[in-house]
């Protein structure tokens, strides 16, 4: 099952704007991740039955999660699968910036099992912060609905 | 964070002067601003927007290269990514910049409305069954689509290229529709080799839906005509005739085209050493290959909102053979018109005396070209172009009339929709979806709605007042007022 769930949902005018924690940055993309999920749908009704492979790379932190929600939206929509567990196994400095490995699980959308909340259009870096700290890290972002 | 959602404070002080009660102005007051910010709004909307960073923002795309005039906030602006949302910038066509952020993730979200020769009482009886079938047949929501309108990715080609054409083709819509779209429905210079694999893959799986958020479908009535001689121009006759509006956009398809073009201006704007205040407002020359590149894909993403708002009302016709058991022609449901809200455009517009070929950037805001103005159907050419604001969830909605002012002063531009007032988060606490539909359903409104989440969040008083948003545009003469629409039923994602 999903890991305690350490994120919230914070004042926007229009869209969603979200903070999610962790001991380190893997931590805080993946609770990131699941707070993303649970502006479409409440993610405890998402069983963990099917797992998938997730690879992005970026020139910075920010575009590593930029493209790391992105990535997971693009395999939401076309896959029709909603997720609610994810394991980032490996964040990685590489010579052209980072590397981000990661095991997700979900299940197919339901809409009778699934509650409707609002579909993502698009992650966004407007107000994007990522703030380190000894042993926390704290991802802010705003995503576009 | 206030308990209301009064939006975060502004980062900074921006200056203001009054021009008149109904225009502002933002002086040159950073160095990189290349011309002033102007505003459109009355005292209660500039307020609001003085809550969060719209004013900033302005600001911020006064620094775009190239830009002629100075950079406009409508009566709905509200803050937004990089552009504001309510925002318009003409830049230079060889001098100036494109930028991806000026258009939005949502590429041509935009309404189109139709008209019947139904009058309220007439329908009042199936108003509910017709909501309901309208619900079935038209998919909304998360993960929706219609098993029978399946798309191959040669067709999503074709689509993307011909836009409303394409769809008639199909056999879903009438000759005439595609005349009385923006662009006849379809920008010429859509290239398909321009958008990625994953865009593609994102809008075969959502063509022809509804989406959710701010999206809607609605049955309405005229509430009040304004203008009855532009009014019958667009075959609005009388008060209480039954109109439909769809608003939507391009879906999944243009949300990435969008995101991946922003990557592209990141790199472009280190390329060509442009020096911005917001990374959102990355751009590249007009005369540059990204900028080529951008401007087609883009075309591809407007075709297929005009394509997907095709579909749907064609479905939404459908829905009135299915309960009335005749043809949808008895019933006139006439399109009036399509308009964009999410665009950049080539335009000629007359800058200090002389005609100048510009990019027009259009976020939240709505085209409003004058009589007499040839990119408009021939039909309306004497009136001028029919633009469309919709309002939010169980408010009304307007029509109005493009004009010469709105050439002269905005760019031809006006406002596009109500703009929101509470944050999704305090319109969840203060109001519950069960709720907010009985409290439709209590004023005579059916409503449908796959998410009682967006029930709640869309609640009307979430929203700025669209009629506030329409008398500024009136009174600022950028867009004039035709008639007010009010909904009769509602359908949401």
């Amino acid at each position: 099952m999903p890991k305690k769930r350490n994120f919230e949902f914070l004042e926007h005018m229009a869209d969603a704007y979200i903070v999610a924690y962790g001991r380190d940055l893997a931590e805080a993309f993946e609770n990131a991740a699941a707070a993303m999920f649970e502006v479409m749908t409440d993610i405890e009704k998402v069983s963990p039955e099917v797992d998938d492979y997730v690879e992005v790379e970026a020139l910075d932190e920010h575009a590593l999660l930029y493209n790391w929600l992105e990535e997971l939206l693009v395999k939401s929509e076309i896959n029709e699968m909603l997720y609610s567990k994810f394991e980032i196994f490996e964040v990685t400095k590489t010579a052209e910036g980072f590397r981000l490995k990661a095991k997700i699980w979900g299940e197919k959308f339901n809409p009778e099992k699934h509650p409707q909340k609002v579909g993502v259009k698009a992650v966004t870096y407007h107000k994007m912060e990522i703030i380190k700290e000894p042993d926390k890290t704290t991802v802010k972002f705003i995503l576009d609905i | 964070m206030g308990e209301e959602g009064e939006g975060r404070p502004p980062s900074e002080k921006v200056p203001l002067e009054k021009v008149n009660d109904y225009t502002w102005r933002i002086p040159k007051y950073k160095p990189g601003m290349r011309v002033p910010g102007i505003i459109f709004a009355d005292k209660t909307l500039l307020e609001k927007m003085q809550t969060d960073r719209t004013l900033e923002q302005c600001a911020n795309v006064a620094h775009l290269p190239g830009i002629y005039k100075y950079s406009i906030t409508l009566p709905d602006g509200h803050e937004g990514y990089g552009f504001p949302i309510g925002g318009v910038a003409a830049t230079d066509y060889n001098e100036g910049v494109i930028s991806p952020g000026g258009v939005g993730y949502d590429i041509n979200c935009g309404v189109r409305l139709l008209t019947t020769n139904l009058s309220e009482q007439d329908l009042k009886p199936r108003l509910v069954q017709l909501t309901n079938v309208i619900f079935e047949n038209v998919p909304c929501g998360l993960g929706s689509r219609r098993k029978d309108f399946k798309v191959t990715i040669h067709d999503l080609d074709r689509l993307a290229m011909e836009g409303v054409e394409w769809v008639i083709d199909q056999g879903l819509g009438w000759d005439e529709d595609a005349e009385h779209c923006e662009e006849h429905g379809c920008m010429k210079n859509a290239n398909p080799d321009k958008v990625s694999t994953t865009a593609k893959n994102r809008g075969l799986t959502q063509i022809g839906t509804l989406g959710s958020g701010n999206h809607f479908l609605e049955i309405q009535k005229v509430d009040k005509i304004y203008d009855e001689r532009t009014a019958k121009a667009f075959g609005i006759e009388h008060e209480g005739q039954v109109t439909v509006m769809i608003h939507c956009g391009s879906r999944g398809f243009g949300h990435q085209i969008c995101s991946d073009y922003l990557r592209v201006m990141e790199r472009a704007i280190h390329k060509y050493k442009i020096v911005l205040p917001d990374r959102e407002l990355a751009c590249a020359p007009g005369n540059s290959n990204e900028a080529e590149d951008y401007y087609e894909a883009m075309a591809c993403a407007v075709n297929y909102a005009f394509a997907n708002r095709q579909a749907i009302m064609h479905w939404v016709r459908q829905s009135f053979q299915q309960v009335f058991k005749e043809d949808p022609e008895k019933f006139g449901l006439k399109l009036v018109y399509d308009v964009a809200h999410n665009i950049a455009k080539i335009e000629t517009h007359k800058v200090n005396g002389e005609q100048r070929k510009v990019w027009v950037h259009r976020k939240g805001a709505t085209r409003a070209f004058p009589p007499g103005h040839p990119e408009i159907p021939a039909g309306y050419r004497s009136v001028g172009q029919p633009v469309i604001i919709p309002g939010s969830m169980g408010t009304s909605s307007w029509v109005l009339v493009g004009t010469e002012k709105a050439m002269e002063i905005s760019f031809g531009s006006t406002a596009h929709g109500a703009g929101r007032m509470l944050s999704r988060a305090a319109a969840k606490r203060r109001f519950y979806g069960g709720d907010v539909k009985r409290s439709l359903e209590q004023r005579g409104i059916a409503v449908r709605a796959a998410s009682a989440v967006v029930l709640a969040e869309e609640a009307d008083p979430a929203y700025k007042n669209v009629d506030i948003v329409a008398e500024v545009s009136h009174k600022v003469g950028i867009a004039t007022k035709v008639a007010r629409l009010v909904p009769l039923a509602v359908v949401k994602g």
